[in-house]
């Protein structure tokens, strides 16, 4: 087709398509009113329940856990995915010459951040039973602190801390980690993913049982993912050009 | 009045019409892959609209008591699972579409019509 | 709060609409952020934290990342490609 067509054929369907899904919004709940039982239940009981202060991390990692294993296990993939099409089969060593040139204030700045982002991403990471945030939100803070030093043309630093094996046993561990922890709930009795550790006081950092365990090995497994993925796109970049096909 | 009730959910579709008139008529590989993260987005207006209550607070309760009245906590639980497939999928694609321009050369979507072996 | 809510969601599908409409990739890489952005302050709005957060981080962050780390990618083969043809020559 050509690309005058696909946009008439576009135009066409999108004005029905239009029509009826705005007839059927009439049906949703007004703007600001919603009426549906389960939200105003989880939100009562979850606090009595679970001994968590934030009720949407709850969810995600406990009342709604296995959802969030496969979600993992989609990320997980998908790193193994980028790697399987993008990693070199003859990787070279060496790194590239230190190019561009960047100020010293930019270098000494992004040197600065580093440690600081890497304290917020632990503390996001560790605290997701009790504020906003959780093991995702912290794993990709961290992830971006390590690009930090890629920013600051420290290439040799950056390709000896990425490219390290370790990084891999450390996403396999993570992502591992939160399925041992449900098979852990099989061997006390009780059902895959079930939350049998001690569940403390709500507001302490060691509360809630496994939520703080699954968030602390999601946030490991996350971290490691994004580090894997951006040293494999910067992998020919890196070592100074690639093979050209 | 209606159209107030119904301006999120019209948002969530214009932005889904967005996505798609971007995805047809793109002529850089790159571009089409950002315009489909841009329809995933219209999925998470659609949901927050569902869940809202005007006047009520955010579900942690932290500094709260457990009584109060919180907008949904369901479907943000859902949202957050959302935004991670959007980053996997976008980095899936972006892989794929690094390889194209490795075998072809071209990025551009009308010369790429032919499977080659 | 009635006016802010309308209002934010307008400037959302302005910004979305702008991002769709950027032929050049790398100015593209930048109203993605900026939709991002503009997504999790809604996100605030709608007293929904958790995803905030999340956003800010993915949409915001990562996502233009990735995709600004695959067109260096793309570049720096390129110039490996001109480089080594014009070496034939």
């Amino acid at each position: 087709m050509s690309a005058k067509c696909r946009l008439i054929v576009f135009c066409l369907s999108a004005i029905p398509f239009a029509i009826v899904y705005l007839a059927a919004a009439k049906n949703l709940p007004p703007w600001g009113h919603y009426r549906g039982p389960y939200g105003d239940v989880i939100s009562s009981l979850s606090v009595y329940e679970r001994h968590t202060t934030d009720v949407v991390n709850a969810i995600d990692y406990d009342y709604r856990g296995f959802d969030t294993l496969g979600e993992e296990y989609i990320l997980f993939a998908s790193v193994l995915g980028v790697m399987l099409l993008l990693r070199d089969p003859n990787p070279k060593s060496g790194t590239a010459d230190e190019g561009q040139g960047l100020s010293k204030t930019v270098k000494f700045g992004s040197a600065a951040c580093f440690g600081l982002l890497l304290i917020f991403g632990f503390y996001i990471c560790t605290h997701g039973q009790l504020t906003p945030g959780g093991g995702f939100q912290g794993g990709v803070i961290i992830a971006t602190a390590f690009m930090l030093i890629y920013i600051a043309e420290n290439l040799k630093s950056f390709k000896a801390i990425t490219s390290h094996p370790l990084m891999e046993a450390l996403e396999a561990l993570g992502a591992g980690l939160y399925a041992v922890t449900g098979v852990s709930a099989l061997l006390v009795g009780a059902p895959f993913l079930t939350n049998w550790l001690p569940l403390g006081t709500a507001g302490d950092v060691f509360s809630s049982g496994t939520i703080a365990v699954i968030s602390a090995s999601v946030g490991l497994e996350v971290a490691a993912g994004f580090i894997l993925l951006s040293y494999t796109y910067l992998e020919d970049i890196i070592s100074g050009g690639g093979k050209v096909s | 009045m209606i159209a107030f009730n119904l301006i999120p959910y019209a948002v969530a579709a214009w932005i889904f019409l967005c996505g798609l008139y971007g995805i047809i008529t793109s002529k850089h590989l790159v571009h089409t892959v950002i315009s489909l993260a841009i329809m995933q987005t219209s999925t998470y207006i659609l949901l927050l609209a569902i869940g809202y209550r005007w006047n009520a607070v955010a579900p942690v309760f932290a500094d709260i008591s457990p009584g109060a009245v919180t907008v949904d906590p369901v479907v943000q639980a859902l949202m957050l699972t959302d935004v991670v497939v959007e980053a996997t999928v976008v980095a899936l694609l972006l892989a794929m579409v690094v390889k194209v321009h490795e075998k072809a050369g071209t990025l551009s979507p009308d010369d790429l019509k032919v499977m080659r072996g | 709060m009635k006016i802010a809510g309308s209002l934010l969601l307008m400037l959302i599908a302005i910004s979305g609409f702008v991002v769709v409409r950027t032929r050049n990739v790398t100015a593209q890489i930048l109203a993605l952020s900026f939709y991002g952005l503009i997504l999790a302050v809604m996100f605030f709005f709608f007293q929904a934290p958790d995803v905030a957060l999340s956003q800010i981080v993915v949409g915001a962050v990562a996502l233009p990342l990735m995709v600004m780390l695959a067109i260096a990618r793309m570049q720096n083969r390129d110039r490996l490609r001109e480089r080594s043809r014009s070496r034939e020559r």
